[in-house]
């Protein structure tokens, strides 16, 4: 891997969070994603792995009380997301995110991923047609909906519904996309298909991936990040963390001795 | 400490251990069948008012034709020359719940969805035991509002309206069923889950592209819920028509006119002092048969639009 010349498409400088109860789930984490490659958030339940990717969408502005200190930046523009001047919507617009549990909208396939696309105030029949083709394929989807595009979506398996998801995603185009946990609900099969997905997605976008799956992190992700109780304990290449972790307690994790 | 080993059920002879569970099983028998028996006492009820409707209405049949009950145009059953139309108490049955539904359900469905996603706790603190208190206000005092209150008003923007009429009850039944309908709309939209909403968010949505693009269909079985309960409110209401719409049947389907429902018959006549079996204390039981179908017809569409927009999450 040749880190040197991979561009960075966004980091998070010196960034800590704090919910609305007065919980600090961050604790100055600096960090960069590297465009066109998959970043693995691991880490054991509850050390901040959620918060972290949900502070990437602002999800957490949904939620009163909640706070950031620092900084998350989008390159090429230098775009600090947390910014108070910086319109949550516009930053959702960027980054997208794909949940732990499928979670479609009581609307028919073709809606579903038209989504993005109408609340961007797309009226364009022929456009949005295009569009929902393209994501539907990109999310290895097509070939199993094509026939009932306007069926409800909820009359899909659940590995379908996170396919659908990831659809719905990607019809907007967005530059990075957020993953948390998307497999926990999956059996194996779906497991591999969502894995299979994230890789080919790599060409087009950056990913961040939240997973509890040790092997799962290893084959998917080009980076992986070890958290514990709210810090970044180490950040480094996916191989070298699995193989030659410098950190005690990374090892210690990875190797299943703790967690 | 207890040095006897507690004995381990299994190794119970079989009797003993039946025995036990014949105990266990008596008691579950008994709660079981006095559970049975609350639940019943609502359906005997119901089964009670439905056979004494049909057994007046039998005997009120023996003197009136159906076909007469149903074309004939005017309802005098008390008069001299009397006639036995159920349409005119139909129509102002209709009429009067029609605006009523008008003023509720916009009103209680923007309210549902204003409470559900847009107020904040504390408004939330605040406007729902005001809601509730409108629920407890008894009728007759609507009525009275209708009749002293807002008739007159409406008689400035129409100098032509009687002090009997259609519209003013009509209006204030929808206000007097807006919080029905805004409680139960509201319930079912904050039992959309909240991932659901995410999603949403997620995908870059507003809050009001939220509430009205996923939210609300998500909610929309329990929302068609509320509107039944509306429905069902404005048609068996009697007070507020009673005192304020005129007590005149009138076959008319014009908001400007009085004209008296089928509940506003029934209180009237069963408040004065007809003779047991007379033809006029069954023409009750004839009005309230047809005021009992009228109502399981909505519960019924309301029932089959339900099923056809259940969602499970
Ligand atoms: N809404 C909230 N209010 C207060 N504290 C919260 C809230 N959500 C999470 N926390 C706390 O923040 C910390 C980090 O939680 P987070 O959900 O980010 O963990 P996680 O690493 O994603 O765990 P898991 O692997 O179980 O999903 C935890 O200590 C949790 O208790
Ligand atoms: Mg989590």
């Amino acid at each position: 891997m040749v880190t040197a010349t991979t561009p960075i498409k966004a980091e998070s400088r010196d960034l800590n969070f704090y919910y609305s109860n007065g919980t600090r789930a961050l604790k100055g984490i600096s960090m960069p994603l590297y465009e066109n490659k998959i970043t693995a958030l691991i880490g054991p339940s509850g050390c901040g792995k959620s918060t972290f990717l949900r502070c990437f969408n602002r999800m957490h502005d949904l939620y009163p009380g909640n706070k950031y200190d620092g900084q998350i930046v989008m390159h090429p523009d230098n775009t600090n997301v947390l910014a108070h001047g910086v319109d949550p919507i516009e930053v959702r617009m960027r980054i997208s995110m794909v949940f732990q549990k499928p979670n479609p909208f009581p609307k028919s396939i073709y809606e579903n991923v038209a989504y993005g696309l109408r609340v961007r105030g797309e009226k364009n029949k022929r456009n949005i047609d295009d569009k929902v083709e393209e994501a539907l394929k990109g999310a290895a989807l097509w070939e199993e909906a094509k026939n009932r595009l306007h069926d409800l979506a909820f009359n899909l398996s659940g590995g379908q519904q996170q396919r659908l998801c990831i659809a719905r995603a990607l019809a907007t185009d967005p530059e990075i996309m957020l993953f948390d946990e998307p497999t926990s609900a999956l059996d194996p099969i779906a497991t591999a298909n969502i894995e299979e997905l994230m890789s080919e997605l790599r060409n087009k976008l950056t990913i961040l991936v939240v997973t509890h799956n040790m092997q799962q992190a290893a084959r998917v992700s080009d980076y992986t990040a070890y958290m514990y109780l709210g810090e970044l304990i180490e950040y480094g290449d996916t191989d070298m963390i699995f193989t030659r972790p410098t950190r005690k307690e990374t090892e210690d994790y990875i190797t299943g001795k703790f967690g | 400490m207890a040095t006897q080993v507690l004995q381990n059920p299994l190794e119970l002879p079989i009797s003993a251990r039946l025995a036990k569970n014949l105990k266990r099983n008596f008691v579950e028998r008994v709660i079981e069948f006095m559970l049975m028996l609350a639940a019943l006492s609502a359906v005997a009820t119901t089964l009670a008012i439905v056979f004494v409707l049909i057994y007046e209405s039998f005997a009120f049949f023996e003197h009136v034709s159906i076909v007469a009950f149903l074309t004939d145009t005017q309802w005098t059953p008390l008069f001299e020359d009397a006639h036995y139309g159920i349409m005119p108490l139909v129509a102002g049955t209709l009429t009067t719940s029609i605006i009523a539904l008008l003023v509720a359900v916009p009103i209680g469905t923007i309210g549902a969805i204003y409470l559900s996603e847009f107020a904040s706790h504390k408004t939330r603190e605040i406007v729902k035991p005001i809601l509730e208190l409108l629920v407890g206000v008894p009728t007759v005092v609507f009525g009275y509002f209708a009749l002293l209150f807002v008739t007159p008003m409406l008689q400035k923007i129409f100098p032509g309206l009687p002090s009997f009429n259609m519209l003013g009850p009509g209006i204030v039944m929808g206000i007097m069923i807006i919080p029905y309908i805004s409680s139960v709309a509201e319930d079912a939209m904050r039992a959309v889950p909240m991932s659901m909403r995410e999603g949403s968010y997620a995908m870059g949505a507003t809050r009001f592209q939220t509430a009205i693009r996923v939210v609300t269909p998500a909610a929309t079985s329990g929302i068609v819920a509320a509107y039944i309960l509306g429905i069902s409110r404005a048609v068996g209401e009697t007070m507020v028509v009673a005192i304020a719409a005129g007590q005149q049947p009138n076959l008319t389907f014009d908001p400007m006119e009085s004209a008296a429902t089928i509940t506003a018959y029934i209180v009237q006549v069963a408040m004065g002092d007809l003779p047991h079996g007379s033809i006029g204390y069954q023409s009750i039981f004839a009005a309230g048969l047809v005021l009992m179908i009228m109502t399981l017809v909505f519960n019924i569409l309301g029932h089959l639009t339900r099923k056809k927009f259940r969602e499970a999450y």
